[in-house]
């Protein structure tokens, strides 16, 4: 009996020098931070403030955290993969040997799915939605904080296998036959399910939360066609995650159960059927494409009304639309594998859906410029990403529509012009999407704005960085290039390929130009203070000061039309001849801190680790260690505490531009 | 007067429409985010459910449903789950008016044939693999256990549930949190029933239909 399993010391690769050196630095680095934490003495406060936290505004601040940093981390697989291509043709075979940079690929498309996009959009819904919607916080608070940390355990896991064992060397979709035990006898596919499981497990958890959220706790007057139209295309995504990732988790379940106990879902033998998990998958999959870039809509179609001084050009239609994708995402899944074998009459039907979902995204898109048209445009950086996303987006989405029609797409499956589609809708959409709502609410939670000036280049770089590196792609995906190639022998893409890696290195310009725009920022947070409303916004969360107290409203907003708060603006001339006369506050219920989201997620990942390497006892342990966890949440007596009137008065008095209006 | 002018002189607070009602109660809210859980997890049974459609004649030559199952046994089976699910009706009456003592009867009941239940599967499985039918045999059988497994699975969540709330009863009584809890764990003993009778169904009716 082996009280550790599979888990040897040979299971850190200290043979390989890159993997040693990239997470010696990691190690490094979190030792730092752990260590300067403690130095300071900081421990008691980030417990107390943040890590035992149910405020949605804080634990939508630390799923960004989450998002940035996992970022850094999937652009460093992503120029590693780049460098490669740039370099190992003909007879040279670059620098990754092919194990090594078929985990890369896999780690990069995983990471940035599920632990940038992810969290980017959800910690965004986390941070906006209560305060657009006039309320204190999400309907359940407490699960709130134990989604955060389930997804900050999947976070953890797929980084420990950088320096533990190994990941996934399937691609980021991890197809059986070839992810089966009999093929892939390692724990890189363990590592990969173990992660995105219990990380499905808190998206699952957000999208219950805040379908609850947005159908059931409005304020007063807040009705279904006054909501923001962030809050539309929230409720959209997550609607689309409480449908679709319970699929993710069967499916992964299955495979699990093939690779664990030997079952035979997706196996080539006794009857297992491969094709399934693909069509399962993306069951999951296509509607995960617009779980994430909904939210970005959303954004983008705030940006655009804050920044040109006008409401929202066609709101009724911007619903429908959102909604109609919502529903028609479920009706594409197919077009992810055509030369799957289906007759082409599925084919077709399956090509039509997909180029039908253009229809509402193209509405989306002329709302967008009407509601620029005749606007007071503010070119500010929130507006600057939002434009760049039109511009590249419709060609990204042009080439979805030339992917759509099956004969195109029997030629390019698979190739680069594949991967050119995806990341040309993915990045423009989704990230810049998160990107400018990071910009646009970053004032409102911390109180002072970003840096314009570092911003701007950041966002260039990004834009022109983009372009160089994705548009070779589809060029060299014409010439027959396919995806995840560590070497190729065919010299002519070789230029193309050297472009793309000079784009990834201006795109790495882009992202030191986040870093510093963020540091600076931060050292000139003085300069940079704002008031309530910084950019004359006009939804609720711009009436509430900067940062909001806790409780976000001391009483609930009643809301009699859309875009309440410019509409209050409106009102305001009139009201504020006469003095702010002093109000009497009552004692407001908010949601007790909970150590429940934080203990749940260590023992999860104590047991996600456990049945990576097959430690039976520690898997054991682990579960019903976050049992007994749930069951002291279950018996605790106090869920709330009640600040004290005075403490809100306190705060007013200190606020006094809040009351005003 | 016409209704229109009537509508005309309602104070403007009166919100007309539903939606404007502002936040719903505490009860309202967490017995609906529940059901929104509840809709989740019947699309996770329907994957597992896709999965048995798909692999159900693939049996690599070994035994079919028709040959294993044993009508005798899922009759019994289904009859635990279904009464259990009316004794689990009348614990939410006993809750509703209060009555301790018959709120622990109805819990007691429903447990024990929740448990009669389960203790019916087992055996079935167990039977299964004692011939050789175990789910490492063929993919049909792979899916078979898997989605009526998960079913049992779910179900003994459940008993530890309902035994749980039944401990929060004697120690906190009936206040209105655990009153909240109960009433989701009604809506989830009931959802199990739903997915049980498309288990009975598509598995074991249609199963043996040649």
């Amino acid at each position: 009996m082996n009280l550790l399993g599979k888990l040897t010391l040979s299971a850190i690769p200290y043979q390989q020098p890159i993997i040693m050196g990239a997470s010696g630095m990691v190690v490094v680095g979190v030792l730092l931070v752990l260590g300067w934490v403690t130095l300071k003495g900081y421990w008691p406060y980030l417990w107390h403030e943040w890590l035992t936290s149910v405020d949605h505004k804080r634990i939508g601040v630390m799923y960004i955290v989450l998002a940035l940093l996992m970022l850094v981390r999937g652009f460093a697989d992503a120029i590693m993969m780049r460098t490669q291509q740039a370099l190992a043709s003909g007879g040279a075979q670059g620098y990754l040997p092919p194990e090594h940079f078929d985990q890369i690929f896999s780690a990069h498309g995983t990471i940035m799915i599920f632990f940038v996009a992810m969290p980017f959009v959800i910690g965004l819904m986390n941070f906006a939605v209560p305060l657009q919607l006039g309320i204190r916080d999400v309907a359940f608070p407490t699960l709130n904080s134990v989604s955060l940390w389930l997804t900050a355990t999947g976070i953890l896991l797929t980084n420990l296998s950088l320096a533990i064992g190994e990941f996934a060397k399937t691609g980021w979709v991890a197809y059986p036959p070839l992810s089966e035990l009999q093929f892939s006898p390692g724990v890189g596919v363990d590592y990969y399910l173990w992660s995105l499981q219990i990380s499905g497990v808190g998206t699952l958890l957000t999208g219950i939360n805040f379908v609850t959220t947005i159908l059931k706790t409005r304020a007063p007057g807040m009705g279904y066609m006054r909501m923001p139209v962030f809050c539309w295309t929230a409720l959209a995504s997550n609607l689309l995650i409480v449908a679709a990732f319970p699929v993710l988790t069967a499916t992964l379940a299955m495979l699990l159960l093939d690779r664990y106990l030997g079952f035979h879902f997706f196996s080539v033998e006794r009857g297992g059927n491969p094709m399934m998990y693909v069509n399962l998958f993306w069951v999951w999959g296509h509607p995960e494409v617009y779980i994430l870039i909904l939210p970005a809509f959303g954004v983008f179609s705030e940006v655009t009304a804050t920044f040109s001084g006008k409401p929202l050009f066609g709101y009724r239609s911007m619903v429908a639309a959102t909604m109609a994708i919502c529903i028609l995402a479920y009706t594409v899944w197919l077009h992810h594998f055509f030369t799957m074998g289906a007759s082409a009459n599925v084919n077709a039907f399956f090509g039509i859906t997909s180029m039908i979902i253009a229809v509402p995204t193209g509405v989306k898109i002329f709302n967008w410029l009407f509601t620029m048209y005749g606007g007071r445009i503010r070119f500010e950086v929130p507006l600057l990403w939002t434009i760049g996303f039109m511009v590249a987006f419709i060609f990204g989405g042009l080439t979805g529509v030339l992917l759509a029609v099956p004969p195109v797409d029997w030629q390019v499956h698979n190739s680069l012009f594949l991967v050119a589609h995806f990341h040309h809708v993915i990045i423009p959409g989704v990230l810049f999407g998160a990107i400018a709502g990071y910009n646009y609410w970053f004032p409102k939670a911390f109180g002072f704005k970003l840096d314009e000036r570092w911003g701007k280049a950041a966002f260039w770089c990004w834009f022109i960085g983009f372009h160089l590196a994705f548009m070779p792609l589809y060029v060299t995906g014409l010439m027959g290039m396919t995806r995840r190639l560590q070497h190729y022998d065919v010299m002519s893409w070789r230029p193309w390929l050297l472009v793309a890696e000079l784009g990834a290195v201006v795109i790495l310009a882009g992202i030191v130009c986040q870093i510093v725009q963020l540091v600076v920022s931060i050292r000139d947070r003085e300069r940079l203070r704002v008031t309530a409303d910084p950019w004359n916004g006009r939804t609720l969360e711009w009436s509430v000061s900067s940062p909001p107290p806790a409780w976000n409203y001391a009483v609930l907003p009643h809301v009699s039309g859309r875009d309440a708060f410019w509409a209050r603006k409106k009102l305001a001339p009139a009201t504020q001849t006469q003095p702010a006369q002093p109000r009497t506050y009552e004692p407001i219920e908010m949601p007790r801190n909970s150590g429940t989201g934080f203990v749940t997620a260590f023992f999860a990942v104590v047991t996600g680790f456990a049945l990576i390497w097959h430690i039976w006892w520690m898997a054991a342990l682990g579960g019903f260690g976050a049992f007994v966890t749930l069951l002291v949440f279950a018996f605790r007596d106090k869920e709330e505490i009640a600040i004290p009137a005075e403490q809100v008065t306190r705060f007013y008095r200190d606020h006094p531009a809040e009351v005003a209006i | 007067m016409s209704i229109a002018a009537i509508y005309d002189d309602l104070p403007h607070d009166i919100a007309p429409d539903a939606s404007e009602a502002g936040p719903a109660p505490k009860r309202i809210v967490v017995t609906y985010g529940f059901w929104i859980f509840l809709l989740s997890d019947i699309v996770m049974f329907s994957a597992f459910f896709a999965a048995y459609a798909v692999l159900r004649h693939e049996t690599a030559d070994g035994p079919t449903g028709a040959e294993l199952f044993n009508q005798a046994s899922v009759a019994l089976e289904t009859i635990c789950l279904l009464f259990s699910s009316y004794t689990c009706g009348l614990m939410s009456l006993a809750i509703g008016s209060r009555r301790r003592t018959l709120t622990y009867l109805a819990a007691a009941i429903t447990f024990a044939l929740g448990a009669a239940f389960l203790a019916l599967e087992i055996r079935e499985f167990a039977n299964m693999i004692a011939i050789g039918a175990g789910p490492q045999h063929s993919a049909f059988l792979s899916a078979f256990f898997a989605l009526v497994g998960c079913h049992g699975v779910t179900v003994t969540m459940g008993l530890i549930w309902l035994a749980i709330m039944m401990v929060q009863i004697a120690t906190k009584g009936f206040r209105a949190v655990v009153e909240r809890r109960l009433a989701c764990f009604t809506l989830f003993w009931h959802a199990l029933d739903i997915i049980w009778v498309g288990i009975f169904s598509v598995v074991y009716l249609m199963g043996v239909v040649p």
